[in-house]
């Protein structure tokens, strides 16, 4: 059998502090209800610098200058510990200022909804003209329109027309409602959908950069953010993929949106391995962009507990899964690990559909499988929020599911977590930490034989859109390439049909 | 604790009275669970959410406590592999302060 | 002390998910009027 391979991964953060403050939830919720909050005074001083966001060791990690591995040898505190020679450019991605971000919003956007003032477009322009992947995208020449006085875009945003856009505290421009009454297409709403494209844009861009990949042979794009992109009449109408794709030149790609919650691209990637493997697509991207309703959501706890406000990263991911070329890791079609409708919510029966139940398939016990990647979210974030460590706890989750299997002993419970355990590294944009971020340093792991497999986990939190009180999960085994290409003639299996039919002849013949 | 959750309590206990209506967590932290058990007795610490400042009085377990009172298949099948995984002692300790 | 008394249920999706406790208590012979999940991340 021919299984999909994992061809490549991009990998994109941006540090996004203006849109911290202004957008993300606690803040917009805080200010709703109590508008003179001490957090809202405080939260400007724990905002770090860019550098800062740079040298920080699970960003480095997350772009691929730190192996997983690696990070957990670095002291905690990490804030505390940088890597002081840290470059914005990483193996697998790279990190970007919210100056610059600002201005692939505007090149993204073709309702001309964002509008930069003068001297700001001005800088940024040069910027992004100067940047190694993004010079000469297509659209670049919307940095030249629609440039803007600031007393302009004050009267846009106190009017309430546009919702404004903030670098290094000072107001640089907005993103105008792109309807008069429709709610679906309100200046927020476009915002969001805005960074999530202009941010999954940036990930595809170093995919294609870092992989080698032609854009052109793109047949397929499956987008798996947590946005919804439409109008009042077909509110999640679609489609975040193609906009992505048609400004990344993947002219011959077709796409579509894919959601499931934080679970959103473990299902994407197990389309894409289908896709592949039933061969109706050769080339499958997966990929997602960032949310901003998501940053700073835990700073409240990381002010008052003396912290730099750590939530400020967008994240964003690109994975290419191509046809078996007998090198790259493969994707195990034959063990999808399903949380199914009636598998039942408690950790255990959760636990089990995702991981064990692929895994009894083939016949593998849960200790086979090297690394497990859940969801990788930097426990220096959720920690101090009360909130734990989430990717150790899913290690401890499958640690004890061993024990109850029989499959090890409860005494070495802990042991066993730290052989196929890895330090969460990636920010808490939801879809973002959801096992892909592993899927790059897995790869290279596979392919140096450090690792012979790992299960990337998807879980997510259905429940949160009050239509189900369901859970959901889902995960796939990325494993070492056994070397050969399936070219679908077995001299065997012929030989041996050739054998049955001349002696049913012979049969039938002596019947007579 | 969640604005939606605190606004649906405070209607419950307003319906069924506090001394009949328990609260229940399943917190995987001593920190947040202790904080959904004040919330539902002295108030929202945080003053985020519509319990701010209101004190409805209400006890609060986390369901490891309630061990001996469900049925022992059914909490082995639901719980108990989480009995192995989350610090129990220190969630209980820290839940059990908001009840005197 | 379950025993015909009303259950509002605050699960956490890292911790024990609002479900697994509506089964748990149900069998303690309360009365579940409202079940929920948090979720941190």
């Amino acid at each position: 059998m021919n299984y999909p391979v994992v061809k490549g991964a991009g990998y994109a953060l941006i540090q996004a502090s203006g849109m911290l403050v202004h957008y993300g939830t606690t803040q917009t919720t805080e200010g709703r209800v109590n508008p003179e909050s001490e957090h809202l005074q405080k939260l400007p001083g724990h905002l770090r610098s860019f550098e800062a966001a740079v040298k920080y060791p699970p960003n480095q990690t997350y772009i691929g200058n730190i192996t997983p591995d690696g990070l957990s040898n670095i002291p905690r505190p990490w804030y505390e510990n940088p890597i002081n020679d840290a470059d914005r450019n990483g193996k697998y991605g790279e990190i970007m200022p919210e100056d610059e971000f600002i201005g692939l919003m505007k090149i993204v956007d073709i309702f001309d909804l964002v509008v930069l003032e003068e001297k700001f477009q001005a800088s940024v322009k040069e910027k992004l003209a100067a940047h190694p992947i993004l010079a000469g995208i297509n659209k670049f020449e919307n940095m030249d329109k629609n440039i803007s006085a600031i007393d302009e875009i004050k009267k846009m945003t106190d009017e309430h027309l546009a919702l404004p856009l903030y670098f290094e505290g000072k107001l640089v421009g907005c993103v105008k409602k792109a309807h008069e009454f429709d709610d679906a297409l309100s200046a927020h709403v476009m915002f969001e959908n805005l960074v999530a494209k202009a941010s999954a844009v940036f990930a595809l861009k170093l995919l294609l950069a870092k992989s080698g990949l032609d854009k052109e042979d793109i047949d397929y794009i499956i987008e798996c953010s947590e946005e919804a992109c439409g109008d009042m009449n077909q509110r999640g109408g679609g489609n975040f993929a193609k906009s992505i794709g048609e400004i990344c030149g993947c002219i011959n790609a077709t796409g579509s949106d894919t959601r499931s919650f934080c679970a959103g691209p473990a299902h994407a990637l197990v389309e894409a391995a289908a896709l592949v493997q039933a061969g109706v697509y050769k080339n499958v991207v997966v990929l997602a962009g960032g949310c901003t309703a998501k940053l700073g959501m835990n700073s409240k706890e990381h002010v008052k507990k003396g912290m730099p406000a750590l939530e400020d990263m967008l994240g964003a991911f690109a994975v290419h899964i191509g046809e078996n070329d007998g090198i790259n890791p493969v994707i195990r079609t034959d063990a999808v690990g399903r949380h199914r409708i009636g598998s039942g919510a408690s950790p255990q029966a959760v636990m089990t559909a995702i991981v064990t139940d692929p895994l009894d398939g083939i016949g593998y016990k849960i200790t086979d499988v090297d690394r497990y990647a859940p969801e990788m979210q930097n426990p220096e974030i959720t920690e101090p929020a009360g909130a734990g460590d989430v990717p150790q706890a899913n290690y401890k989750m499958i640690a004890a599911l061993a024990v109850k299997r029989g499959e090890i002993a409860k005494a070495d419970m802990l042991n066993t977590v730290s052989s196929f355990g890895m330090p969460g590294f990636a920010p808490t944009q939801g879809h973002i930490p959801s096992g892909v971020p592993f899927i790059g340093p897995a790869r290279d792991m596979i392919l140096s034989g450090k690792i012979n497999r790992a299960m990337v986990i998807g879980k997510g939190s259905l429940f949160l859109g009050r239509l189900t009180n369901l859970f959901d999960g889902v995960s796939f085994l990325i494993e070492k390439n056994p070397g050969t290409i399936d070219t679908g003639f077995d001299k065997e299996l012929v030989r041996k049909m050739i054998g049955e039919a001349m002696s049913d002849f012979a049969k039938s013949f002596s019947a007579e | 604790m969640d604005l939606e959750n605190q606004a649906r309590i405070k209607e419950l206990t307003e319906k069924y009275g506090k001394d009949d209506l328990i609260v229940v967590l399943g917190g995987a932290e001593a920190e947040a669970s202790g904080l959904a058990a004040e919330t539902v007795s002295t108030g929202d610490p945080t003053f985020a959410g519509p319990l701010s400042g209101v004190s409805l009085g209400l006890k609060a377990y986390h369901v490891f406590e309630l061990k001996d009172q469900v049925n022992a298949d059914v909490y082995d099948e639901q719980i108990s592999m989480m009995e192995m995984v989350l610090d129990i002692d220190e969630i209980v300790n820290e839940v059990k302060t908001y009840r005197k | 002390m379950l025993e015909g008394k009303k259950v509002a249920i605050l699960g956490d999706r890292d911790g024990i998910p609002g479900p697994a406790i509506e089964e748990c208590v149900k069998t303690a012979g309360a009365e579940v009027v409202f079940s929920t999940t948090e979720c941190f991340v």
